[in-house]
This record gives structure tokens, C-alpha cells and sequence, in this order.
């Protein structure tokens, strides 16, 4: 039941990018077609989970018995970059089809503050390493869909007359706005899982 | 130094880092349910800004081009570190509310960008100028978003009463009012730019 809680609550009523605010910059400049938006949210899936994992285990295994936990952030995030370089190298070798789709989109995770923030969140939160791997799964779910919905109303918003001032990344952030406050409805939905 | 002056400037209009460049929406975003709190993180975020940049400006010369942004993130996340601390030890309350967002400085595009685009290239005097001045275009545009949604949310600014607060409407402090009221500030921002280019 707990786990079917972490679950509900990191897709929809703490939705990573509508109520956490995690990864905005990817959120607004790779949502102008669907396309796009859907490789994003699998690059983010596939290297946010590896990441939660590899992270885990370095702040359990080397940080926390060494008490080095000073050390969170320059650690994390170099392991973040070391590990984005490395997906994309065996991506390459492993799976060329699977690198055409991801490809691009790779070497902009690695500035992408959903990765470091869940890494950070779940060591904050005190989950055990599955209750980790599922929120990271879950998160990068609600991220996909939330990037997904917006790219498909953005390609509609695309074809409208607007102001020549709200063009572009004011509409976009409006936009945004209105499907936060839609997934405001969802507030309150976890109670029944505790 | 009339140099310097004008490098001041560019950051705090002519590049401003939320309004112009649209840089580090995170933080924006997240930390400004109140202007005392969206100006603490620009604050922060300025700190790193300067120390970040003089220090890679002195070390441009030392640091091979091939592994040039690993040492930037390295320098970075240092100064991150730095601040997180002085934050949790002297304001741990300001700390609490801004949470998350003081580590995740180091993934704002907005510190690295500068590393990259201007302390790379310049001397370590014009570097920290360049991090006062777009430090200041930060922590400016993050203290009136903050502002805005306070006043909105609860008719206060920097907790002073400007009227009841049962007029105020709570969505603006809440999730989907950080994203309206940013994305306005942005419209009125291009609209008052356009009308200076017509001049």
C-alpha cells in the first residue's frame, strides 16, 4: 500500500514539474512538438533511474560511513555528469536505435535539475533503495506525462493568433499555469493510501 | 571602470538572466512565494555567481580546455557547498523554506552560463562585475515575482500589510500563481523592451 502511495504521489499530486518545479528549463525549451517531448521524457526516465541507483549506493556506501556527507552535492553531481557521458558511450555501442532517439537529448540531462534534486530528495526523504527506485521511476513517469500534455497543447497553441507580447515563453508559462492548477485536483488523493 | 559600469548594467536589464535570457526557471519559480524568500535565493545565487567566476577567471589558464566544464561544475559545486552551510548554521529557518534549491544551485544554467560565456574570456575584475551585475538581474526579478505573488496571495510585500488579508486569493502563493504571474512579468518585460527598440 505504501509503495502504490509513493507511487500516486510523485505522478500526480507532487508533480515533479507542476508542483516541485524540478526541470523547468527542459520543460519550456523542448515542448513545441510531441515528438521531442516524448524522447525527453524516455532520455529522463532511462538516466534518472540509473542515477537514483548509482547515487544510493555512493551516499550509503562511501559518503555516510566516512562521514562525508559535506561532500552531497560535489559528488553527486560529478557522478551525474560522469554517468550521463557514459549512457550515451555504451548507449552507442549496445543499442544505435535506442542512441538515434535519446541521442540529442542525452548531454542536456546532465543540467537538468530533476536528477540531482531526486538523488538529493530521496536521501532527504529516508527511503530504503526500492522505495527509491520507485519514486525516481515514478517521478520520470509524471515528468513524461506532464511534458507530453504540454507539448500537445503547445502545438495547438502554435496555430493561434496571440498579443505579439505573449508570444512564445509567456503563453507557455501561463499555460503551464492553468494544467498546475488542474493538477491541484489531485491534492489530497494520497490520504487514502495511508 | 566605465567599462565595468556597463557590464553592471547589461546584467541588471539589457541581459536580465529571467526576463531576456530566460535562464534558471527553477529557483525562479519555486522559491517565490514570498519576496523575502525570492530575494534570500537571488542573494545566494549571487554569491555563487561572483565567487564562481572570479575564481575561474584566475584559473583559466590552468584549467586544460578539454575537461573544462567538469572543473567549472567542481568550482561551482564548492561555493555551493560553502553557502548551503553558512545558510543551515547562521539562518536555518531561511534554509528550511528555500530547502531543495540551495544544492540545486549548481545545476543553474544561469552560473555555469556565465562561467562559460564571460569568465572564461575576461580578467578576474571584470568577471566579478559581471557576476554583480547579473547576480543583481537575478535576485531583482526574483524579489518582484516574489513580491507580486505576496501581494496578490496575501496583500502583504516584505510582510508589510498593504490590505486585509481575506482579499488576497491564495492561488498566487500557491503552485500554478508562480507560473501566471511569471509569465506576465515576462509579456509586460518584451512589451516595454519593444517600445524602447521603437524609440
Amino acid at each position: 500500500m505504501e509503495i502504490i502511495g509513493i507511487i500516486i504521489v510523485a505522478i500526480f499530486v507532487n508533480n515533479v514539474v507542476l508542483a516541485q518545479f524540478l526541470g523547468i528549463c527542459p520543460f519550456l525549451g523542448v515542448s513545441k512538438k510531441v515528438d521531442t517531448a516524448i524522447g525527453m521524457g524516455l532520455a529522463v526516465t532511462f538516466v534518472l533511474t540509473i542515477a537514483t541507483i548509482v547515487t544510493f549506493l555512493l551516499q550509503k556506501g562511501i559518503l555516510e560511513p566516512f562521514g562525508l556527507e559535506y561532500l552531497q552535492t560535489i559528488s553527486f553531481i560529478l557522478v551525474i555528469a560522469a554517468l550521463v557521458q557514459m549512457v550515451e558511450i555504451v548507449l552507442k555501442k549496445i543499442s544505435p536505435s535506442l542512441y538515434q532517439a535519446l541521442g540529442v537529448f542525452l548531454p542536456l540531462i546532465t543540467t537538468n535539475c530533476v536528477i540531482l534534486g531526486v538523488a538529493i530528495l530521496v536521501i532527504q526523504k529516508d527511503y530504503n533503495l526500492l522505495e527509491s527506485v520507485i519514486y525516481a521511476v515514478s517521478t520520470a513517469i509524471g515528468y513524461a506525462m506532464a511534458l507530453i500534455i504540454f507539448s500537445s497543447i503547445r502545438e495547438q497553441l502554435a496555430l493561434t493568433k496571440v498579443p505579439k507580447a505573449m508570444k512564445g515563453i509567456p503563453l507557455a508559462l501561463i499555460t503551464a499555469g492553468i494544467m498546475a492548477m488542474a493538477f491541484m485536483g489531485f491534492s489530497g488523493i494520497d490520504q487514502v493510501f495511508k | 571602470m566605465n567599462n565595468n559600469l556597463k557590464v553592471l548594467i547589461n546584467g541588471l536589464i539589457k541581459e536580465n538572466p529571467i526576463f531576456v535570457l530566460l535562464l534558471g526557471m527553477c529557483p525562479t519559480l519555486a522559491t517565490t512565494s514570498s519576496a523575502i524568500n525570492g530575494m534570500s535565493m537571488g542573494l545566494a545565487t549571487m554569491f555563487v555567481l561572483v565567487c564562481s567566476n572570479a575564481a575561474i577567471s584566475m584559473l583559466k589558464n590552468v584549467i586544460p580546455d578539454m575537461v573544462r566544464i567538469p572543473a567549472y561544475i567542481v568550482v561551482i559545486a564548492t561555493f555551493v557547498t560553502i553557502i548551503e552551510m553558512l545558510m543551515n548554521a547562521y539562518v536555518p529557518a531561511l534554509a528550511d523554506s528555500l530547502g531543495i534549491f540551495i544544492p540545486l544551485i549548481v545545476v543553474n544554467c544561469i552560473v555555469l552560463g556565465r562561467a562559460e560565456s564571460f569568465a572564461s574570456k575576461n580578467s578576474v575584475v571584470s568577471s566579478v562585475f559581471d557576476g554583480v551585475g547579473i547576480g543583481l538581474g537575478f535576485t531583482f526579478a526574483l524579489s518582484l515575482l516574489g513580491a507580486v505573488r505576496e501581494l496578490l496571495g496575501t496583500g502583504k510585500i516584505f510582510s508589510l500589510n498593504i490590505y486585509p488579508e481575506q482579499f488576497g486569493s491564495l492561488i498566487f502563493v500557491l503552485a500554478p500563481g508562480a507560473f501566471i504571474v511569471l509569465g506576465f512579468l515576462i509579456a509586460i518585460f518584451n512589451k516595454l523592451q519593444k517600445k524602447e527598440v521603437n524609440n
